[in-house]
């Protein structure tokens, strides 16, 4: 355990070793960015979507005392989706669909010897194919937590209001009582975290790939156990330094 | 020239490499051969930097490689032009885009000089017309000729192949042999191949070394290679002729094989077309084993109709 943690730290800092032009690492970062952005708004969405909708349901379930005001659904739907659901949720979703699609691509590469022709024309692989796939994370995951937070609470006005649990105006109103800004900004850095997390874990254990194709399988599955994990750790280590 | 001295190399406490040392001479095809797991490849990766060795150093035309500082080993390997036994093409990239990468990464030059110079490497290895296709849509010959583009591309002056002719046939695997032959003398570089294959010795071994678990036990030319009594290699020798033969057989039988399921089918397309069409398929069903050969079977079956 300890071993590999060093292992991944030395992997994590020799990304900052020898590293390609600016304009190389921009380009292969806007190529990242594109790849993992755009091709996890679908996914992103309707997680989010259903999972605002259920909150909205499940809330107004459970709050059937007449003493409560409806409105207290919108409330506790935005709660959860800003302080929870969207950054954590959205990671743990992307843990799966990115961290195994960046641990698989590296790993191929690694056990196709596509790793070493880059290292014999005098590239640093690690930075050249990992420190790109970083840095797109971190820009891109906040982007999708934005778009998840919006769409979760769309999703709860929708359920809410279509299943009669509450109006339109209840809705609204309960969105906007207590809004702490704050919130918003916490729920951001917990993306970058977990971004982090994922990006650099998952480059880890594709990049340390070696052996055949039943190796890239289990170096994919490594990353997104390894990641989801890490996200848990993170999100709670998070909460008590931040809340 | 590249100069190897007293290289050792282990993993986990098995001895791979035991102190091999030697010279790979400028403008001559420089052959590692030797049997699966004596150490060639590993060899290999020592010399190029991959792999660092345990004890020994190399060094690139009088300059120090092993250990030295990371700039100047960087100045080296940008000389250096690697072939991978299974081609190590960029799967995300077109073969004009594979070509061009080392370009990209390791020159000034403006897109239009990269632009021609992925086309004459291209065309120097026979590809021309191929810039847009992607590693996927190549046969095995095809990638290897991508892969000793990309590595000539930057105008390497140390050439290092990892068994060129791996899982090639023995035609294709001549044309690369000869391929990396012609580009070695052309351009003069040092080329250092790591084969098992007796085929490329006889063919384009200007030089070679053979190693023999993990240590080098012979060197010389490839006219010197049939009169050496070193039983080691002359064993190897023997296997591979005993295998090329094999193969040889092999590939007859298969090539017997193939032309009688040829005359087969040949047959069985002459009987539908001879057939009215509703009782071709009870015809197809019933055609004999073709023990006199096409015709014959050709003529029974018209019989029957």
């Amino acid at each position: 355990m300890l071993q590999a943690l060093g292992k991944y730290l030395l992997f994590m800092s020799s990304l900052f070793i020898r590293r390609e032009s600016g304009r190389i690492l921009f380009n292969r970062t806007i190529d990242e960015a594109i790849l993992i952005g755009i091709n996890s708004v679908l996914i992103v969405s309707i997680v989010s979507s259903f999972i605002g909708a259920v909150t909205c349901v499940q809330v107004a379930y459970n709050l059937n005392n007449a003493f409560i005001p409806r409105s207290t659904i919108g409330f506790m739907v935005r709660e959860m989706t800003i302080l929870e659901l969207a950054p954590t949720i959205t990671s743990i979703v992307l843990a799966g669909k990115v961290g195994s699609s960046i641990a698989g691509g590296l790993g191929t590469m690694q056990i196709t010897e596509q790793v070493d022709a880059l290292e014999v024309m005098g590239i640093n692989s690690a930075s050249y194919l990992v420190l790109p796939k970083v840095v797109a994370a971190i820009i891109v995951f906040p982007l999708l937590v934005i778009l998840a937070m919006f769409l979760s609470i769309l999703g709860g006005y929708l359920a809410g209001t279509l299943s009669g649990e509450l109006t339109a105006q209840e809705y609204i109103t309960g969105l906007r009582e207590q809004f702490i800004p704050y919130n918003i900004a916490f729920a951001l850095i917990k993306s970058v975290v977990f971004a982090f997390l994922i990006s650099s874990i998952s480059s880890f254990r594709g990049y340390y790939t070696s052996g055949g194709a039943l190796e890239v399988g289990a170096a994919s599955t490594a990353a997104v156990t390894n990641s989801v994990i890490a996200i848990l750790v993170g999100d709670f280590v998070l909460a008590n330094l931040l809340l | 020239m590249i100069e190897i001295h007293n290289i050792h190399k282990a993993f986990g406490g098995k001895k791979v490499l035991d102190g091999v040392s030697g010279v790979f001479e400028t403008g001559k095809t420089n052959l590692l051969l030797g049997a699966s797991g004596t150490g060639k490849s590993v060899l290999l990766k020592c010399i190029v930097g991959l792999i660092k060795p345990d004890l020994g150093s190399v060094t690139f035309d009088g300059t120090y490689f092993t250990n030295n500082k990371l700039d100047i080993r960087q100045e080296i390997r940008r000389k250096i032009g690697m072939l991978f036994q299974g081609s190590a093409l960029f799967d995300s990239m077109t073969v004009e885009e594979n070509v061009e990468f080392p370009l990209k990464m390791l020159t000034d030059m403006s897109k239009e000089e990269r632009k021609e110079r992925v086309d004459f490497c291209l065309k120097r290895v026979g590809l021309e017309g191929s810039n847009k296709k992607m590693p996927s849509e190549l046969s095995g010959g095809m990638k290897k000729r991508v892969g000793i583009a990309r590595a000539i591309a930057p105008k390497c002056t140390y050439l290092f192949c990892d068994e060129p002719n791996s899982g090639l046939d023995p035609q294709t695997a001549l044309k690369i042999d000869e391929l990396i032959k012609e580009i070695t003398e052309e351009y003069n570089i040092t080329t250092i191949i790591v084969t098992h294959d007796m085929n490329s010795v006889i063919e384009i071994g200007d030089k070679i070394m053979f190693l023999y678990q993990g240590k080098k036990l012979w060197e010389g030319t490839r006219d010197e290679i049939m009169d050496t009594d070193i039983k080691e290699l002359n064993d190897f020798i023997f296997a591979n002729r005993l295998m090329r033969d094999a193969k040889k057989v092999e590939e007859e039988e298969r090539e017997e094989e193939e032309e009688r399921k040829q005359g087969s089918q040949q047959l069985s397309s002459d009987e539908v077309k001879a057939v009215p069409e509703e009782t071709a398929d009870v015809q197809h069903d019933q055609l004999p084993e073709n023990p006199e050969g096409p015709a014959a079977t050709t003529q029974s079956g018209k019989d029957k109709v």
